[in-house]
């Protein structure tokens, strides 16, 4: 872990979800940007910069009047493009009186925010996670407010074996932290894939309550990081032995898709989105309660533990030692894309990467 | 057991498997080039270093 206290700007990120974006001002911070979002009569989101021009008083604190702001303080009116379209007491209306807006794409259920230049915010690069928005997934999801910097919650997530440790009765069970990984990284696409494959495994509350699945189970976790802000759990349930069919289906297994949006809020705070698709029990509101209920503890339990190390972290000096291990093989290439993505949005640089191939 | 399945394409993908039975890593470098470590930094070291420093025939 290093103490960088920065973000990779030129990426999107998301900024809620869109049941969150409405005709009421939702303020929210993101990589420190104060931003407002509404949704116009027409039901486009919006994102501005969340501070009148005039006295920097909260556009998230003022009102809608159709399309536009009116700032709570003077009246200062923007349109959806930011442009100050009224001010009090005058006609003409300052030229340099307009807040930034940034581009918003709401794609898969989220609300993403493209942070950085704007010319350079291509739609295309935003990863997807469909099952969100998909009629053969039921999806339970939230929000949790981590005091803590984002690249911790990159490092947790990055190695499930704390599952057995932190989340022991719940998603943890032994064979987690005893199965070995494979880490697969691609470099030229900046994606990380980690599989960890448990044929005989001990099944969880979390899946035993959800499935109905008696006995032990083949648990498969594949993560697939898109750095820097989406993070997908595959997770495969079934009994022991049953694998899927040679033509790829796979109808006697429970999918489970754990998603989560790692979104900085500050150098030290992150917003910890998370939701859970689910290809059964489709109807049953009991199984989307429990799973809810009992996401949002894991994920607590992460948070709780994630704030005492931004503390301690924040009382050290720079260039602590730490130490990695085998199960920190994928975590440590997280590390290096995000370094990498950090120094590229303060380049400013437009291109993607270039493979590591000569 | 399904270590060893690729799930990442392409041309630039390194994979790392924990061997089974052992504490060992096995890296594989997109060149097709394995290098074996107990340590996951020595061995991403090892392959980033890619093309100019692997030993050949390694």
């Amino acid at each position: 872990m290093t103490t960088t206290a920065t973000f990779a700007r030129n990426q999107w990120y998301v900024a809620a979800y869109s049941r969150e974006v409405g005709r009421e001002l939702l303020g929210r911070t993101i990589l420190g940007e104060p931003i407002v979002f509404y949704r116009t009569e027409s039901g486009a989101a919006v994102a501005l910069a969340d501070r009148c021009v005039h006295r920097r008083y909260p556009l998230s604190e003022s009102r809608l009047d159709g399309d536009t702001i009116v700032c709570g303080y003077h009246g200062f009116t923007y349109d959806r493009s930011g442009s100050c379209v009224f001010v009090p007491g005058q006609s003409r209306v300052p030229r340099t009186a307009r807040v930034p807006s940034y581009p918003v794409v709401e794609q898969d259920s989220f609300v993403w925010v493209w942070i950085g230049d704007r010319d350079e915010a291509d739609p295309a690069l935003i990863p997807r996670a469909p099952w969100l928005a998909d009629p053969a997934y039921t999806t339970v999801s939230g929000m949790e407010p981590l005091a803590a910097r984002y690249s911790l919650l990159v490092d947790n997530l990055m190695d499930l074996s704390h599952e057995t440790y932190l989340h022991g009765g719940y998603i943890g069970t032994p064979e987690v932290a005893n199965t070995p990984i494979t880490t697969e990284v691609d470099e030229e696409n900046e994606v990380i894939y980690v599989s960890r494959h448990m044929a005989d495994a001990e099944c969880p509350s979390f899946y035993a309550r959800s499935t109905g699945i008696e006995g032990r189970i083949t648990r498969w976790q594949d993560i697939e990081y898109h750095p820097p802000c989406l993070y997908l759990l595959h997770s495969r349930i079934a009994p022991v032995g049953v694998l899927p069919n040679d033509d790829g289906t796979d109808p006697d297994a429970f999918h489970v898709e754990v998603v989560y949006a790692i979104t900085p809020e500050t150098e030290h705070s992150t917003h910890d989105f998370w939701a859970v698709a689910r290809d059964f029990a489709l109807d049953d509101e009991e199984v989307s309660a429990f799973l809810a209920e009992s996401n949002r503890t894991v994920v607590l339990q992460d948070v709780t533990a994630l704030n005492i190390l931004e503390r301690v972290i924040e009382g050290e000096r720079d260039g602590y030692q730490e130490l990695s291990i085998n199960i920190d093989t994928g975590g440590l290439a997280a590390r290096r894309f995000l370094k990498r993505m950090i120094e590229r949005g303060e380049r400013g640089a437009a291109a993607r990467p270039v493979a590591v191939r000569s | 057991m399904t270590d060893r399945v690729p799930m990442l394409r392409g041309d630039s993908v390194y994979r790392i498997h924990w061997v089974l039975g052992t504490d060992r890593l096995l890296g594989v470098c997109h060149c097709g080039a394995e290098h074996e470590s107990d340590d996951p930094v020595e061995l991403w070291d090892w392959l980033l270093a890619h093309p100019e420093r692997h030993p050949a025939g390694a």
